[in-house]
């Protein structure tokens, strides 16, 4: 912190004479250098206003991590109970129905409790979302850096952006009402009948809800996080890189390819991590489409359920102690593994734009 | 071997900047040629010309001809083949950060399509050899990066890669203007080697490399090529006034 020295403040009495006078003469319209230099001279100390501010903004910082740990302290205290009860195999067991000798997994009237299939759900419809979502993002970020007119680049990055910016209800809706039928309609029956016989989208639910169209909106979701940084990390490439490949007779896609794609790839990993994040995450829309059925099947097409979708769903429900504590297990699995995607891919997404791999001009 | 560059009525602009004015030289085979003078002058632009670098940036425009050998590189061939034909070593080092030593001078190759293990094997020492960095880089030409090397080792690592197409012409802006004086003297002896087996074109601020390396020398201000002739005589005894007065350092 900055101390101003003691010598330079002159009495209290003294200073206020000055400062009264030099502000009246500040007040004619062209000052002499002198006194605008008496002015500053006796403007006073703003050490304390200084500290005050450095407090002041040490604090809001520190919120930060204050509600980072209260989040965590109240996971695993509200946790700790059913930490004793299952251990480690909350998250890996099967119960079996005694009648039908089915595998079963929640069951909060008889007191089964596993996080099985909700674990299950939220990788199957992230990583489903990312094979759709990835692709689809390279693509648009190239457009945009490479060979987008800019008459169009200005409007295309706003809106890609924009897709960010909307409601995840919003996004529900329109899936429950737009989306399911689209895919019920058109695109599962044909996914059942080319690709039925990997047993992977076997076609007897009905109702279009599932794996697959939670998959749709999150891709749908995660896009614009993911384009939107890989577009960054591709313009962090140097220039210099471009020219060296096309001046070795590269064509454009070769150019991108070479000179871009492969210069920015540990930046792009980082940018699918965090959009894997926001997947891992993601509730409401994907409790609207998913089916919220707390079962596993092999089809895609099959309902299901994810850890952010049950605690949505029977947030309000939960009657038993146990029930309650069962819920709170998986958000706090869930909040741990979304903090350390995102840490990674933060990290990564660093390593390339404060230059690391490519750091020639 | 190099072929000769022939260049007439050559214009060139970037926006409405009228950057190059009407350039007529022809560039021997198998000899180095400079060219100074002062910054903005237009000479970058110029040897940007011979590849067709310039038309990439999107508000640049050419007109006029250029032939290498008996090709007129804007009527009869498309960019991209030029620039396999036409080698080029910028102003900074840019070796791929990515690849390995040995990848960084096989890029070219592999580019089109080259994937013969045995003939690549012997493209890359030769490349390295005839770019003087063989000896320094053998023992990990695919354990280290191209950015591990020093400065003056990534641009002899481009000089490489240039060479590894085997190009009949090689364009050199500003090679040695980011380096120490000991890589300086390097790739000045590596020209002087090189140009028995290449046509080079070497873009310089250093009057006394261009008087060291080259054979011919053109000066270049605002835009117009102010004379060309043999270094000798450039250095000696000019015939424009501007030159003199550049070459003197009354301006520039």
């Amino acid at each position: 912190m900055i101390q101003v020295p003691e010598t330079r403040i002159s009495p209290p009495q003294q200073r206020h004479e000055l400062q009264s006078a030099a502000a009246q003469q500040i007040d004619s319209a062209s000052p002499k250098a002198s006194e605008i230099r008496n002015f500053l001279l006796h403007r006073g100390n703003s050490a304390l206003a200084d500290r005050w501010f450095h407090v002041l903004m040490l604090l809001c910082a520190l919120s930060i991590f204050g509600i980072v740990l209260l989040i965590a302290g109240e996971l695993t205290i509200g946790s700790s109970l059913s930490w004793g009860q299952f251990g480690f195999n909350f998250f890996f067991k099967t119960y079996f129905d005694p009648n039908t000798h089915l595998p079963m997994y929640w069951d909060p009237v008889n007191g089964h409790f596993s996080a099985l299939p909700f674990v299950y759900g939220t990788l199957v419809s992230s990583f489903l979302s990312l094979l759709i979502a990835v692709p689809l993002a390279i693509g648009v970020a190239v457009f945009l850096t490479e060979m987008c007119p800019g008459v169009l680049r200005g409007p295309l990055a706003f809106l890609t952006e924009l897709l960010a910016a909307i409601p995840s209800i919003i996004y529900g809706l329109w899936a429950v009402f737009v989306l399911v039928p689209l895919l019920r309609v058109y695109v599962n029956p044909l996914l059942t009948g080319s690709l039925g016989w990997t047993g992977l989208f076997s076609g007897d639910n009905p109702t279009g809800l599932g794996f697959v169209s939670a998959a749709v909106i999150l891709a749908i979701m995660i896009l614009p996080i993911i384009s939107s940084l890989t577009r960054e990390v591709m313009i962090a490439v140097p220039h210099s890189q471009r020219e060296a490949v096309l001046a070795l007779g590269a064509t454009r896609w070769e150019m991108i390819r070479m000179g871009v794609l492969r210069n920015a790839r540990i930046g792009i990993v980082g940018a699918v991590i965090l959009g894997l994040g926001r997947a891992l995450g993601e509730t409401m829309a994907v409790t609207m489409v998913i089916g919220n059925t707390p079962e596993i099947h092999r089809s895609l097409l099959a309902n299901g359920a994810s850890m952010a979708s049950v605690i949505a769903n029977e947030y309000a429900e939960a009657t038993s102690n146990l029930h309650r504590i069962a819920r709170t297990v998986i958000g706090l699995a869930l909040f741990v593994v979304t903090i350390l995607v995102n840490a990674v891919a933060r990290l990564l997404v660093w390593a390339v734009t404060r230059g690391a791999p490519a750091r020639s001009r | 071997m190099g072929v000769g560059i022939e260049v007439i009525n050559l214009n060139a602009w970037y926006g409405a900047n009228h950057t190059l004015q009407d350039i007529n030289l022809n560039i021997p085979a198998n000899h180095a040629t400079a060219l100074i003078g002062p910054s903005g002058c237009g000479k970058s632009t110029f040897v940007r010309c011979l590849n067709r670098m310039h038309e990439t940036n999107p508000i640049a425009r050419v007109t006029g001809t250029v032939r290498i050998g008996d090709l007129d590189i804007y009527e009869d061939a498309k960019p991209v083949e030029i620039r396999r034909r036409v080698g080029m070593v910028f102003q900074r080092p840019n070796p791929f950060p990515t690849m390995s030593i040995y990848d960084n001078v096989a890029s070219g190759l592999k580019l089109n399509g080259f994937r013969n293990r045995h003939a690549l094997d012997a493209i890359v020492e030769r490349s390295l050899k005839d770019s003087a960095l063989w000896d320094e880089v053998k023992d990990d030409l695919k354990k280290k990066s191209g950015a591990s090397l020093s400065g003056g080792q990534q641009q002899r690592l481009c000089i490489a890669r240039a060479l590894a197409v085997d190009p009949e012409v090689l364009l050199m802006d500003e090679p040695a203007s980011a380096l120490d004086p000991v890589s300086t003297s390097k790739i000045e002896d590596l020209i002087f080697q090189l140009k028995s087996q290449y046509t080079i074109v070497i873009v310089t601020h250093n009057m006394q490399q261009a008087a060291r390396v080259a054979e011919k020398t053109g000066f270049f201000l605002n835009g117009r090529m102010v004379e060309f002739d043999s270094t000798h005589k450039i250095f000696t005894n000019p015939s424009d006034k501007r030159t003199e007065d550049y070459i003197t350092g009354r301006f520039g």
